[in-house]
């Protein structure tokens, strides 16, 4: 019996996005029984946001002031004396999964699966590997517990609908777990507001090192506006300091798949294009027509951007 | 006396095209450019920087991988790491396998901090720091942009999907770099010639008691779908016309 269990990511309250993603994810294998386990201060809204999501079981609460803040060290051993009863622990392959999931791995004593982008059966998994320039079909043993992160881009997020049972695991959880005290959350910069999150936007509009100053990208904020879109760029606008960190699309950054992909003098590097394969639509505004940008683009425009874009902003009126 | 100790892994150069092998049995190598891979050139450089404002007196890179893994971390002493040791390996190991290693050069070593890369550019697996950091029942502070250490303590800025955190953590502890923690310095000349006379150090994996056979089997390797070829407007009115037609405006 394939039983997994899904770590929640939580901020604020509210459920990722990425958690329904792992649910349809875990709904690919045939079978499967799936629980989703949050760990929070108070884990009351999520919890039920987490119920309604078909396809799921039961939801497990941990409450413990100790979990107010998402620290891989403090979770780990907690995810891990839940994830006795279940074959199977998956959670997101964005920086909490990505941080949290090989140290429960390892606490298992297991290896970890990372970035599954599709199911074959229970024990066989899809991936990327160097940049997403080669997939690799990956088999894990049967005899062992599969702790795995789920690349959301791959992955509709689970419908709503569901009902759920709400339990609370708070004593296999800190029955069995050594909560550590080495490890302190400080601070986090205030999240960007009023705008699409660029992880699931369907729309997002990207500015590269072409723009040339914080001053100038704002023309892609304008353009995003238009559009109703979320703002990425590439990490050579990012280290150059016109746009900020969280806004870096690509292998390193964010890997999305928005309905529409809007490329502004971006060159179209390897490590950029992996993060946005899955977009629907990819449209490439840059002034070199040899950019390997326009190997990906489903429209291509060559030309300034300076003088594109703002015509471009006005054209949709 | 107090040490760092640097991963450096050996992987196809970022600048390559992978491709993958017809037979689908891995991907083209042969005659293909090696280096670093660079989020552990970033932690060397970081770790160098630390013994430079006096926070610590050596620093170690360390490498699990074939004989010629060598070239990568002569490269790591000629930007100026004290020694190193290669836990030679005739193929690729899981990370769990590589935490075990490290774990056990830490037993040997122990260093106060361990800086790895976040990811290897190869497998893309983001996993070896956190494991290591759970095996040895340490903080882990991963995906840095800014370390700063002070009395035993370390206080570190990571790149989150939400934006920047900064955590606090005891020392010793793992950190694993991101891409913005600092720009690695070129090696000069005189110091490829003083690299050569820096210790190193062979190590055989199976010399050191650990189970290193991996739980995972790669079965095949293939080609990622290509994208249709698209078109190209000539402005802005038919890039207008194309998205309309695609109901996108
Ligand atoms: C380990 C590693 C990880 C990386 N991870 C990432 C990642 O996650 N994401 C990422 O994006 N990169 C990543 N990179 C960097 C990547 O290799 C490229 O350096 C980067 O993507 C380039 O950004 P860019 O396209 O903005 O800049 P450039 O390559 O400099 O391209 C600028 C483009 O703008 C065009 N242009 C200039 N002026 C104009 C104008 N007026 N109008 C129109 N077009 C104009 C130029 O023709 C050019 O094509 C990584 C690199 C490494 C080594």
């Amino acid at each position: 019996m394939t039983k997994i269990l899904i770590v929640a990511e939580h901020a604020g309250g509210k459920l990722n996005a990425a958690t329904a993603k792992c649910v349809t994810c875990a709904t690919a294998i045939a079978g499967a029984e799936i629980d989703i386990a949050v760990f929070a201060a108070d884990a009351g809204d999520i919890a039920a946001q987490a119920a309604a999501l078909a396809g799921v079981k039961k939801v497990l609460t941990v409450e413990n002031a100790a979990n107010a803040e998402p620290l891989a060290a403090v979770l780990a051993p907690q995810v891990a004396a839940v994830a006795a009863n279940y074959t199977h622990v998956f959670g997101p392959s964005t920086t909490f999964g990505k941080d949290l999931m090989p140290r429960v791995a390892a606490l298992l004593g297991v290896g970890q699966l990372s970035d599954i982008m599709a199911v074959e059966s229970a024990y066989r998994f899809r991936r990327p590997v160097y940049a997403g320039n080669a997939i690799v079909t990956v088999e894990a043993p049967q005899d062992k517990k599969l702790v795995a992160t789920v690349r959301a881009a791959s992955f509709q997020p689970a419908a709503s609908g569901g009902s759920a049972a709400i339990e609370s695991a708070i004593e296999s959880a800190s029955a069995a777990a050594d909560i550590p005290t080495h490890t302190r959350f400080v601070s986090r910069s205030a999240p960007a507001t009023g705008r699409p999150d660029l992880q699931t936007a369907s729309r997002v509009v990207s500015g590269g090192r072409a723009l040339g100053s914080a001053d100038n990208f704002k023309i892609i904020f304008g353009l995003a506006d238009k559009l109703k879109a979320g703002v990425g760029a590439s990490r050579a606008a990012v280290d150059s300091g016109y746009a900020a960190n969280e806004l870096q699309v690509g292998q390193t950054g964010k890997i999305i798949s928005p309905e529409l992909y809007v490329a502004v003098g971006i060159s179209g590097a390897i490590q950029h294009l992996t993060g946005i394969k899955d977009a629907r639509t990819i449209v490439a505004i840059n002034k070199d027509a040899e950019a390997p940008i326009f190997e990906v683009a489903d429209i291509g425009l060559v030309g300034d951007l300076f003088k594109i874009v703002p015509e471009l902003e006005k054209a949709l009126g | 006396m107090s040490k760092i100790l640097v991963g450096l892994k050996r992987v196809v150069d970022y600048n390559v095209r992978v491709r993958v092998k017809p037979d689908g049995s891995g991907v083209v190598t042969d005659g293909i450019k090696m280096s670093i891979n660079p989020f552990d050139e970033i932690a060397l450089e970081e770790a160098l920087r630390i013994k430079e404002q006096g926070g610590a007196t050596e620093v170690i890179v360390v490498s699990i991988g074939a004989a010629e893994t060598q070239q990568q971390l002569r490269t790591g002493l000629a930007m100026g790491a004290d020694r190193a040791i290669l836990v030679q390996a005739d193929s690729a190991v899981e990370p769990l396998v590589a935490a075990k290693v490290f774990l056990k050069l830490i037993e040997k070593e122990a260093p106060t901090i361990v800086l790895l890369g976040k990811q290897a550019i190869d497998d893309d697996n983001n996993q070896t720091g956190q494991m290591l950091a759970a095996l040895w029942q340490r903080p882990q502070a991963t995906f840095a942009s800014k370390i700063e250490l002070a009395g035993g303590k370390a206080k570190v800025t990571r790149e989150v999907d939400a934006g920047l955190e900064t955590i606090e953590v005891d020392l010793p502890a793992v950190f694993t770099t991101d891409l913005r923690l600092n720009e690695p310095r070129y090696v000069k000349l005189p110091d490829i010639m003083k690299a050569k006379k820096k210790p190193l150090d062979i190590i055989a994996l199976d010399t050191l008691g650990i189970e290193t056979a991996g739980q995972f089997k790669t079965l095949k390797y293939e080609a990622p779908a290509t994208r249709q070829k698209g078109i190209m407007v000539k402005d802005v009115n038919e890039l207008i016309a194309a998205l309309k037609q695609k109901g996108l405006v």
